[in-house]
């Protein structure tokens, strides 16, 4: 069995096992599983992803389209910081290059990485939505808008706080 | 019906047809590529997703895939347009701008239908340039080849493996760009839930899929002075060869195959029917005997490897229902690197057993550990009837004048029964032959069962044998089969005996024929010419082969015998379902 062999503690797949169990209709479910896994280990591991196809009967190739599609979900690990820069058309003429640069530089990562010490990923994104912040900034789910290259040096200070 | 004008002709057909279809009614041709249509196994992709159908439509602003698109009363289409052909050339510029233009040494050569298409529309320049999709390519089976660069993303494959033979090994995989279609993880295709049925690789239109190709191999054995070199050919490959030489489907060109396989240099050619009689003699043994002492019912045939390994993974909890008989191929191997070699004086260690089978499974069968006792393998190396159609061209044997030879004996010797393995139904009706004689000791006059024939997916009958009425079942296509296990497992059917077979209709559908590209006449045919070569046969027992019956008397003893054991049983590994 998948939990035998995962680093991620048996009580991640304890809770996931649990949270499966209120869908009457399994094979429709398995986006909104993917999306509480993810929330439970941080990332879907090929573990992760046999244990649910195992719990839902859907078979793993299908499991591992639909989480290589989605580019919310991610089969490697992520810091315990998960900056996202907007790169949306908005953003992007108001300067989000300059920011994503900054963090690149000031994180010693490349946008898409996570660092070796598993403290900060940097990834971009296309719009959230929220235009009249532009240029934006989501770290972890927090929101930081109208940001220019030095405001990143803040949060990164504050965020270590 | 619906009535809609196609190039200014009226045609009817009926509410949910596309397009195409009324195209094919008024013998309009539209090309098309990634669409694949078997409506008898009910598959059915129609992705749309190559955009070579495309088709003008009166009052509509874009063009139409003419393959998914459903007709509508009073629609008025055209298909060649300025504007339609213009389409059509840019959507395969555009395909075969992202493709491997290594066409001279594909092995799918003058076989492909992106290269066909090229062909049809002309193609001289490709208009267009850029970065190309950088796939490794997968040596891990040992059936077949995945070479995801020159995928062109049809899904026939996903749609085979997924809706028809309920596999689900394969899936879309990433997006845009990186899209591919592959196993979990993209993990090597080895390691997943896939049984080398090879109905993917059957359908595929391009070289993304094709067979391991041993023909090197099997030349340099031939080369090799020390080697002996034995050949037996399955009895669905001579249903089908003549195909590849333009001969027309459903003439049986056995004795043609014998004489060609002598004239590469094969110092013996037999025949795996004279196996299939083998098979019979033990798995009707066993069937007996599961019936009279109250085992394990239903028996499943356990001749397809497909199959075998389907139900490994699928249905582990069952491994003790299947027959223990090893597959006529393994059979054949095991018999001839110990009686034969004994009877012809030939050091087993230097005899190399090549067999020609109509499916890609046989080559990853062969290479089970459990097919192998004391290390040394049953069967060295397997060809596909296509691989034998490229040998026959190497050669430049002029296959269609060849006169008819017979094969050596006594491993060449076979019954109607052993023919008829090939076809969907045939193992059934050739192992009712004999158990019913067996059980009842009366001879069985008419020993045609109809009801086990033809391309039905699920086929089923009851018997009488001797007053016990016998209920039997036949499977083609594993999601036939899988409806058919789970039934089982459930309490909800029972049976005595099962045939299953990985490939709709049976081995003449096997993974490893000549391309039938969609025709299910072809298959009708293949499996006509095996009934009939059954119907001229004096001998329509297995058990009567002359031959077997010299087997057991001098080596096996009898079916069952510990020997037998040794040699023409096996056993079955639980799997991971994923």
């Amino acid at each position: 069995m998948a939990e035998d062999n995962c680093q991620c503690g048996e009580s991640g797949f304890k809770k996931l096992a649990e949270y499966i169990r209120q869908f009457p209709d399994k094979k429709t479910a398995l986006i909104k599983v993917l999306y509480e896994a993810q929330h439970i280990f941080g990332f879907l591991s090929k573990d992760v992803m046999l244990f649910v196809a195992d719990k839902l009967d859907v078979p793993a190739a299908k499991i591992s389209g639909v989480v290589s599609f989605y580019s919310y979900f991610t089969t490697t690990p992520k810091g315990r910081t998960q900056i996202k820069c907007c790169m949306g058309t908005a953003c992007f003429v108001r300067g989000a290059e300059k920011i994503i640069s900054r963090f690149e530089e000031k994180l010693n990562i490349k946008r898409g990485e996570t660092g070796a010490d598993l403290e900060y990923s940097l990834d971009s994104l296309r719009c959230v939505g929220a235009c009249g912040l532009a240029p934006v900034v989501l770290v972890n789910d927090q929101v930081f808008g109208k940001l220019e290259a030095a405001d990143v040096d803040t949060i990164l200070a504050n965020n270590q706080g | 019906m619906v009535s809609l004008k196609i190039n200014g002709k009226s045609v009817e057909v009926p509410e949910g047809s596309t397009i195409l279809d009324a195209a094919g009614k008024l013998g309009v041709h539209i090309p098309t590529l990634c669409r694949f249509d078997l409506h008898d196994i009910n598959l059915h992709n129609q992705g749309a997703s190559c955009r070579v159908c495309m088709v003008e439509v009166a009052g509509r602003r874009n063009l139409a895939p003419a393959c998914a698109t459903p007709v509508m009363e009073g629609m008025d289409v055209k298909t060649h347009t300025p504007k339609v052909i213009n389409a059509r050339r840019v959507v395969v510029e555009l395909i075969l701008s992202n493709h491997p233009k290594t066409c001279l040494t594909c092995p799918k050569n003058t076989n492909c239908e992106l290269q066909a298409l090229a062909a049809e529309l002309s193609i001289g320049n490709i208009g267009f340039s850029g970065k190309t999709t950088q796939h490794k390519i997968d040596y891990s089976s040992p059936a077949y080849v995945r070479d995801m660069n020159k995928c062109v993303l049809c899904r026939r494959c996903e749609t085979m493996c997924t809706q028809v033979q309920t596999v689900n090994a394969l899936s879309g995989l990433n997006r845009g760009f990186t899209t591919t279609v592959g196993p979990a993880f993209n993990m090597p295709i080895a390691e997943s839930t896939c049984v080398s049925c090879g109905q993917c690789v059957a359908i595929c239109p391009t070289a993304a899929l094709s067979e391991v190709n041993n023909v090197g191999k099997v030349w340099d054995a031939i080369r090799n002075p020390d080697k002996f070199v034995i050949v037996q050919t399955a009895p669905a490959v001579r249903a089908a060869l003549g195909e590849a030489f333009g001969l027309p489907a459903g003439v049986p060109v056995t004795g043609k195959m014998a004489a060609a396989l002598r004239m590469f240099g094969f110092d013996k050619v037999y025949d795996t029917d004279f196996a299939a009689d083998l098979t019979i003699m033990e798995e009707a043994s066993e069937f007996i005997h599961r019936l009279k002492h109250g085992g394990r019912l239903p028996i499943l045939t356990s001749c397809c490897p497909g199959w075998v390994k389907f139900f490994e993974h699928q249905f582990s909890d069952m491994l003790d229902v299947p027959s223990t008989c090893k597959s006529p191929q393994q059979m054949f191997g095991a018999i001839a690197k110990t009686w034969l070699a004994k009877e012809l004086k030939v050091d087993p260690a230097k005899m190399v057993v090549v067999s020609v089978m109509p499916c890609i499974a046989k080559k990853y069968e062969a290479g089970r550990a459990e097919m192998a006792p004391g290390g040394v393998p049953d069967v060295d190396i397997v060809l596909t009837t296509r691989e034998l159609a490229k040998m026959i061209r190497e050669a430049g044997i002029n296959f269609a004048q060849l006169d008819d030879e017979g094969f050596d004996d006594p491993m060449g010797e076979s019954t109607g029964a052993g023919v008829i393995f090939g076809a969907s139904g045939g193992v059934l009706e050739a192992a009712l032959r004999t158990a019913y004689e067996w059980i009842t000791g009366k001879t069985l006059d008419k020993v045609d069962f109809m009801d086990l024939r033809g391309m039905s997916g699920i086929k089923e009958a009851t018997i009488d044998v001797a007053g016990t009425p016998v209920s039997v079942a036949v499977a083609s296509g594993l999601g036939n089969a899988r409806q058919l296990l789970e039934a089982i497992r459930a309490g909800e059917k029972q049976y005595h005996v099962i045939e299953v077979m990985a490939c709709p209709g049976g081995c003449i559908d096997g993974g490893g024929q000549p391309y039938h590209k969609g025709h299910v006449d072809v298959l009708l045919k293949r499996m006509e010419a095996l009934y009939t070569e059954d119907k001229t046969k004096v001998l329509r027992k297995s058990h009567e082969n002359p031959f077997i019956k010299k087997l057991y008397a001098e080596f096996l003893g009898e079916p069952h015998s510990e020997l037998a054991h040794k040699l023409l049983h096996t056993s079955y590994v639980k799997r991971p379902r994923m």
